[in-house]
């Protein structure tokens, strides 16, 4: 074997010397045209977080401006921080969240492969997000956008006085980052799994981005176009999205929504895939439901192509219309309802251990299906007349893509720390992290649904005075939840350096990406590895069958 | 008739030579996918103008150029087949057939381009180009400019495409001619000729959406 003790202390578990962070070579230029999937991970990585901190920042001055009630930026400055949040948070840190750095490590390491079918365009895609990212911030720079993320035209098209052009072709370019990366997962699935990895043996994880790269492949060209044709509306004063043009703006919506909405299990799946690997390691048992689990992903990403409606309720649609979206929206929540269903009957007489990456998933189960149960309150057509456009609205979608998309990225990121860096981090510190993120995550939007019930809208600066209480409770929380966000940054830093070595599996974790040395070999596995088993066996023999 | 058995080495994430080939095709097919709902916003566009404005779209429909689009559609599916039997050629190892099937399948391409251009052109002149010289006294004028807004987008994406393919399609005929391929490696050709085959298809649809609306 290659693997050898490089530190000095007999007591630590040994280290692999050839590890994918050294083999290549450790120059800029080595990590900058590698085609190594766990480099272009590490790639992803470090730039999405850049963008996590930048739309971090507008958050906060979002909370700062509403502690009162007169607010303390103007409007427009107001505007363009929320638009600033909205569109570097959705597209630059969410999307490719999970997918493009865990997803983009993990997958090849799960199915037993060398490497993603296709390495350059997996390269190419993390430079289409970084020019893309670069224009973002550019437009930002020079003025900024205050369309909103959602591009509504007409404004966007015609009224707008921000880099309406600049933003939209940021936006354009990193879809096709997260069309390729969707491309290269799809293919290298179908085509890259190791001997004995049946569909049914493949962790969770992989069908959660299988089910996400399908959206990503047939959502995110829609949305291209649709943006295309509103940066000519704007450029040309020609177009089929303004009135005054003989243009139809819910045309527009129809469009948009048509990738958007799918764009939210894009933003969701693949946490679903993250906890469903923590939670059996973490309780020591199999997954409840296996293909339950699967299938219900696989259902969620066909029927989130048909639910794009219910962001249009006020919009104009017809009634008739109206009632089939609102139908299927609750629908949907039944694929969503059953995976939690499976979580916690995994719990069910588990040996749980309460380890940083567990307290993120639990957390994940509560406020993902308070995000969910919201969602069926919104799906309802005459409760949605109410809260539309409300702070109801952003608590019960910060539910979802906050409380759970970014709890499973942290969650994931902890689990899977060893695996990446070789190094452990530091357990109390990382648990102290989770609560804080989970206490702060509450404190910051449980509030947000009293005051859009209240009737306090959304993109507002200002807002009547007798809201303010629970506005001073939501900042206050945003600033629990900025330490929590904060702390990983140091801790992790810190035991990159520090950290105790973490040898191959330091969670007695299942999965194949346990099996090979902590970090990998720039090729992953020495030999091919075959693969006998389904996938969570974590009590070594079968339950006895008690008559 | 060289059909030396040239085989490049598979890419060291592959197994095997016949995996990454497969992996290669299965990788266009999903392209495509992307591809048809990328032209689909465009076409849901068209259906919406269609089923609000339909006059405006007739009488839009009716300005176009039938012939140079008939001649096209003739152009573009020829070159299909030349194609086709460019990848069949290649399937049979012979360079020599490959390599002209794929210089006239390119030719064919840039005729079509050519003869686009040249549409163009006139409806530069008959002031059709929404946005920088459009005029039209209709009551219709402002449906037929969204017609044409519509046109030149769907034209011009799919001339782009077109022009893509053009480009893989002379690059395949050079290392053709240069013996890169036989009757055992020929994925890149058969990938090439799965994309060029979807550019013909997208222009089966544009065709009578464009040129016959308003025409019956």
């Amino acid at each position: 074997m290659t693997t050898a003790t490089v530190t000095g202390k007999p007591d630590e578990p040994v280290v692999a010397t050839r590890n994918y962070l050294t083999e290549e070579g450790v120059t800029l230029r080595s990590w900058l045209l590698t085609k190594d999937h766990k480099r272009i991970a590490i790639l992803y990585t470090l730039s999405i977080t850049f963008f996590f901190f930048v739309g971090g920042a507008a958050a906060t001055l979002i909370r700062l401006n509403l502690v009162t009630p007169a607010g303390i930026f103007t409007p427009d400055i107001y505007n363009r921080l929320f638009t600033l949040h909205g569109i570097v948070m959705v597209w630059f840190f969410l999307i490719p969240s999970i997918p493009n750095t865990m997803g983009n490590f993990l997958i090849p390491l799960m199915i037993g492969a060398k490497d993603l079918a296709f390495p350059r365009l997996n390269l190419l895609s993390w430079y289409l997000y970084v020019g893309a990212g670069f224009l973002a911030l550019f437009a930002i720079l020079i003025g900024g956008v205050d369309t909103g993320w959602t591009f509504y035209t007409p404004f966007s098209s015609l009224y707008s006085n921000g880099y309406v052009v600049l933003a939209l072709a940021a936006v354009f370019a990193v879809g096709f980052s997260s069309i390729l990366t969707g491309l290269n997962f799809i293919v290298t699935i179908h085509r890259m799994r190791a001997p004995g990895m049946t569909w049914y043996r493949l962790p969770v994880f992989v069908w959660s981005n299988y089910a996400t790269s399908v959206i990503m492949v047939l959502a995110t060209p829609v949305l291209a176009i649709t943006l295309m044709l509103v940066a000519v509306e704007r450029l040309l004063r020609v177009g089929i999205f303004d009135p005054a043009l003989g243009g139809d703006p819910l045309l527009f919506q129809h469009l948009f929504w048509f990738y958007s909405h799918p764009a939210v299990y894009i933003m969701i799946l693949p946490g679903f895939g993250v906890i469903s690997e923590i939670v059996p390691c973490f309780a020591r048992k199999p997954l409840f439901g296996y293909k339950f689990v699967v299938w219900s992903s696989i259902t969620i990403a066909i029927i989130g192509f048909f639910v794009w409606a219910h962001h249009m309720f006020v919009a104009g649609i017809s009634l008739y219309a109206g009632l089939v979206f609102s139908l299927l929206s609750y629908v949907i929540a039944v694929p969503s309802a059953i995976k939690v269903f499976n979580w916690t009957a995994t719990l069910h007489k588990g040996w749980i251990s309460f380890d940083a990456p567990m307290l993120y998933a639990l957390g994940f189960i509560g406020l993902f299906t308070i995000g969910g149960l919201t969602g069926l309150f919104v799906a309802n057509l005459a409760f949605d007349v109410h809260v539309t456009d409300t702070y109801f609205v952003v608590a019960h979608f910060h539910y979802i893509m906050v409380g759970g998309m970014v709890s499973a990225y942290f969650g994931g990121l902890h689990y899977w720390w060893p695996k990446v860096t070789g190094r452990l981090y530091p357990e109390w510190w990382a648990r102290i992290a989770a609560l804080l993120i989970f206490f702060g995550f509450n404190l910051t939007f449980f509030p947000q649904f009293i005051l859009g019930y209240l009737g306090m809208e959304r993109r507002y600066y200002s807002y009547p005075p007798e809201f303010q209480v629970w506005n001073i409770f939501s900042s206050a929380g945003a600033s629990v939840l900025a330490v929590g966000y904060a702390l990983p940054f140091f801790y992790l830093g810190w035991s990159l350096f520090r950290g105790k070595r973490a040898g191959s599996n330091p969670w007695a974790a299942t999965g194949l990406e346990w099996q090979t040395s902590s970090p990998p070999p720039a090729h992953n596995f020495d030999v091919t590895p075959t693969v006998t088993r389904p996938p969570y066996q974590y009590r070594p023999e079968p339950e006895p069958q008690d008559v | 008739m060289s059909d030396a058995p040239v085989i490049p080495q598979p890419e060291p994430q592959y197994a095997t030579a016949e995996q990454q080939a497969d992996t290669a095709s299965f990788g266009m097919w999903v392209f495509l996918a992307t591809e048809v709902l990328f032209f689909g916003g465009m076409l849901l566009a068209y259906t919406w103008l269609r089923a609000t404005y339909p006059e405006g779209v007739a009488e839009a429909g009716r300005h176009t150029k039938i012939v140079i689009g008939s001649v096209n559609t003739l152009v573009l599916l020829t070159s299909s087949f030349t194609m086709g039997w460019a990848v069949h050629a290649a399937e049979h190892g012979s360079r020599k057939a490959l390599t002209q099937l794929l210089a006239v399948t390119a030719l064919l391409g840039l005729l079509f381009l050519g003869l686009k251009g040249y549409e163009y052109h006139k409806e530069w002149t008959e002031h059709l180009v929404p946005g920088l010289n459009f005029h039209e006294d209709s009551v219709h004028a402002q449906t037929i400019e969204l017609f044409y807004f519509l046109y030149f987008l769907l034209t011009g994406i799919h001339g782009i495409h077109v022009t893509i393919g053009i480009g893989l399609i002379a690059v395949m005929a050079v290392r053709a001619r240069r013996g890169a391929f036989s009757s055992r490696y020929y994925t890149p050709v058969e990938v090439t000729g799965l994309y060029w085959h979807f550019v013909d298809i997208v222009w089966i649809f544009l065709y009578p959406l464009i040129y016959l609306a308003g025409r019956s």
